[in-house]
C-alpha cells in the first residue's frame, strides 16, 4: 500500500503546488508507515526534485496531458497499480479539474483545500472563504485530498527517488489547448502560489499610479494583487482580484496599500501569515486584521519601503 | 442550445460566521442567503447571454430544501427559463453531484455551467464530479466561453496565465471572474419569475464525507503601528521579528 501524489509539471519541472502535494503525501505516508509515490506526465530532469520531498518513487508517463479525463484515467490506473488508498493533489486549477473526477472514478470521498495532515480521522480545511475552519471526516476506503497552496509547504531532505516509466489507457483528448496568455511579462510567481504579495486598492486613485506598487513588488520579488473594485473598473486585470469573490491566498506576507479592509476582501487574505496595512485613515477596518500598520499616504510610504528594501539588499 | 446552470444558495458575504451545537452546525439565525456569487455573476449570466445569442433554454439546478426557493426565484428573475430543485439535504459534494448528474443524464443538455466554488464550503468539487459521472469534458476556472455550433472555445486560469482551450459540446465548466458581468434583475424579470416553473425532483445520492467540527480562526493580536516616516523600521521588523522577508 502507498500514498499517491499527483504532480503537475510546468516547463519540465514540478510546480510548487505539485511539490507541496508530494510533501504532504510523503509526510502522511510516514505517519502511516507507508511509502509515497509521485505521478507525473511529461518529461522531467532526473527525479524533478521529488525525492527531496520524501517520495520514494516517481511514476512517469511520457505524454504531457492537459485533458482532465485523460489525467483522471492515468491517475486512477496509477492508484490501482500502487494500491494507493490515499491520493493527494494540489488545490489549484489542476487539482480542481482532476481531483473530483478521480474521486468519482475511484469511488472515493474527497476533501479539497486541506491545510494540514489528517488527525484523529479528520482533516482540516478552510471554509466560509477563510472565515472559519472545518474538520472533515471521510467514510470511504479510498480518499482524495487536495492541498491548499502555501499551507503545508515544500519539504526537503529526502533522498533521490527512482523514476519508472508508467503508462495506461487514457482514451482520446477532448480538450485541445490552442494558446496561452502569460499573466505577467516579467514572470511573477502566480498569485495562488506567491509567498509575498503586494496589493493595492481604490486608495491608489488610478491605474497610472500602480508604478509604486509594482516597484515595491519587484524589490521584494513579490506578486501584485488588488481589491475587487480596482479590477472591476479595469485598473488591474481580473486575475489580480483577491477576496471572497476573487482568489483566496495565504502568502507569508501580504502588504495592502489603499485598501479599506472590507469583510469580503479580508475573507480572501486573512490567512496570510503576516499582514501589513498602509492606509491614510487610522480607522480603516483593515488595521484590525493587520500585524503591522502604517497610517500614512501610500504615495509616500510605498517608495520609502522600496528604497529601504533596496538598501537592505545592497 | 439547452443549458443547465447549477445554482447554490450561500450566506450573504457580510454574514457573521458562527456555529451552534458545539461547533457542529452553522448558525443561520439572522443570516441572509444569496445566490452564490460565482454561480450568479458568471455561470448564470453567461448562460443567459448564450441563449440570447443562439436561442435555446436556460434551466437552473439547485440541490436543497424549499428554503432555497427564494434564491432560485432570483435566478429566474435574472433570466433563466425554468428551474429544477433536487429535494435533498446533501452533506457533501459527491452526493450533490450524484443528484445533479442523475437528473442531467437523460435531458440532452449541451452545456452545464457551474460557479467555480461556493463561498461557504469552498469545495470546488461538484462541477468536475458531474463531468466524470456523465463522462463529459470539463473545463475548470473558465474565464471566457464562446459557442459556435458544436464547438466551444474557452479561456481558463492556468499556471501563470490564461490558457485557450477548444472542446466539443456537451461540456461541463466551472466559471471564474471574467466570464460575464453581473446583471441586476428588472421589475419585469421579477414579475415573470413568479410564474416560471420550479420543478421539484427526487433522486438518490450517497455522501462519503461530512464535517465533524467547525471552528473559528484564532483572534489576531494587536496591530503594531509604525510611524509613516520610519519605513526602514518596518522592513527591519518584517525581516527580524516576523521573518517574513
Ligand atoms: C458580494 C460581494 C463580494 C465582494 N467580494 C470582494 C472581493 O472578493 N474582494 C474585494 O476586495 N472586495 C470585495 N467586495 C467589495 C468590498 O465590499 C469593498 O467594497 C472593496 O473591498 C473595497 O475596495 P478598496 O478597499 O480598494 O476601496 P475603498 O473601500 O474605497 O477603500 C480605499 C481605502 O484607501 C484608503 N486611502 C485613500 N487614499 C489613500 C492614500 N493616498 N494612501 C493610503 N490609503 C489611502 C482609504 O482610507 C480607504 O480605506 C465584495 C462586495 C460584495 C457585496
Amino acid at each position: 500500500m502507498s500514498v499517491l501524489a499527483i504532480v503537475p509539471l510546468n516547463n519540465g519541472r514540478p510546480t510548487k503546488g505539485g511539490l507541496e502535494a508530494a510533501s504532504y503525501a510523503a509526510a502522511f505516508a510516514k505517519d502511516q508507515g507507508l511509502e509515497a509515490i509521485a505521478l507525473v506526465a511529461g518529461s522531467i530532469q532526473t527525479d524533478g526534485d521529488l525525492g527531496a520531498t520524501g517520495v520514494v518513487r516517481v511514476l512517469q508517463c511520457s505524454d504531457e496531458l492537459t485533458d482532465s479525463s485523460q489525467w483522471t484515467r492515468l491517475a486512477a490506473a496509477a492508484a490501482q497499480e500502487c494500491g494507493a488508498k490515499t491520493v493527494v493533489l494540489t488545490h489549484d486549477h489542476t487539482g480542481r479539474a482532476i481531483g473530483p473526477r478521480l474521486a468519482v472514478r475511484l469511488n472515493a470521498g474527497m476533501v479539497s483545500g486541506v491545510t494540514a495532515l489528517p488527525q484523529a480521522g479528520a482533516v482540516r480545511k478552510n471554509v466560509f472563504s477563510g472565515k472559519a475552519m472545518a474538520d472533515v471526516e471521510v467514510s470511504s476506503e479510498v480518499v482524495v485530498y487536495s492541498v491548499t497552496p502555501n499551507a503545508f509547504g515544500v519539504r526537503d531532505g529526502g533522498s533521490p527517488a527512482a523514476v519508472t516509466a508508467f503508462s495506461a489507457e487514457v482514451g482520446d483528448a477532448r480538450e485541445q489547448v490552442t494558446g496561452f496568455d502569460p499573466a505577467s511579462a516579467d514572470g511573477q510567481t502566480p498569485l495562488p502560489e506567491a509567498e509575498l504579495v503586494v496589493s493595492a486598492g481604490r486608495g491608489l486613485k488610478g491605474p497610472e499610479n500602480w508604478g509604486i506598487v509594482e516597484d515595491l513588488a519587484k524589490a521584494l520579488g513579490a506578486t501584485t494583487a488588488c481589491s475587487r473594485p480596482v479590477s472591476d473598473i479595469g485598473w488591474r486585470p481580473h486575475h489580480e482580484h483577491v477576496g471572497q469573490t476573487g482568489i483566496t491566498i495565504r502568502p507569508n506576507l501580504y502588504i495592502a496599500a489603499g485598501i479599506s479592509g472590507a469583510i469580503q476582501h479580508l475573507a480572501g487574505v486573512n490567512q496570510s501569515k503576516v499582514i501589513v496595512v498602509v492606509n491614510t485613515d487610522p480607522e480603516a477596518p483593515f488595521f484590525k486584521a493587520a500585524d503591522y500598520g502604517i497610517v500614512g499616504d501610500a504615495f509616500e510610504v510605498l517608495p520609502r519601503l522600496t528604497a529601504a528594501i533596496k538598501a537592505l539588499d545592497a | 442550445m439547452k443549458i443547465l446552470v447549477c445554482i447554490s444558495q450561500a450566506p450573504d458575504t457580510t454574514s457573521r460566521i458562527a456555529f451552534t451545537d458545539e461547533g457542529k452546525t452553522f448558525d443561520s439565525s439572522g443570516v441572509q442567503y444569496i445566490v452564490n456569487p460565482y454561480d450568479e455573476w458568471y455561470a448564470l449570466v453567461r448562460g443567459i447571454e448564450l441563449k440570447e445569442a443562439h436561442g435555446g433554454t436556460v434551466t437552473t439546478m439547485t440541490v436543497g430544501g424549499a428554503v432555497c426557493d427564494p434564491v432560485i426565484r432570483k435566478a429566474l428573475a435574472i433570466g433563466a427559463d425554468d428551474a429544477v430543485r433536487m429535494d435533498a439535504e446533501p452533506t457533501d459534494a459527491m452526493q450533490t453531484a450524484q443528484l445533479i448528474a442523475s437528473y442531467a443524464k437523460d435531458q440532452a443538455f449541451d452545456l452545464i455551467l457551474c460557479g467555480k466554488e461556493t463561498i461557504d464550503h469552498n469545495g470546488s468539487m461538484v462541477p468536475a464530479m458531474i463531468a466524470e459521472m456523465l463522462d463529459w469534458p470539463f473545463v475548470a476556472l473558465a474565464t471566457h466561453l464562446e459557442v459556435e455550433g458544436n464547438a466551444a472555445t474557452l479561456k481558463r486560469e492556468a499556471a501563470g496565465g490564461i490558457e485557450h482551450v477548444k472542446v466539443n459540446l456537451p461540456l461541463v465548466l466551472s466559471a471564474a471572474k471574467g466570464m460575464a458581468e453581473q446583471r441586476i434583475p428588472n421589475m419585469r424579470g421579477i414579475m415573470s419569475a413568479r410564474s416560471k416553473a420550479l420543478n421539484v425532483e427526487q433522486a438518490d445520492g450517497t455522501a462519503m464525507s461530512a464535517v465533524r467540527q467547525f471552528s473559528l480562526p484564532p483572534e489576531k493580536g494587536a496591530c503594531k503601528i509604525i510611524p509613516a516616516d520610519q519605513a526602514e523600521e518596518l522592513i527591519r521588523l518584517l525581516r527580524e521579528e516576523a521573518k517574513a522577508i
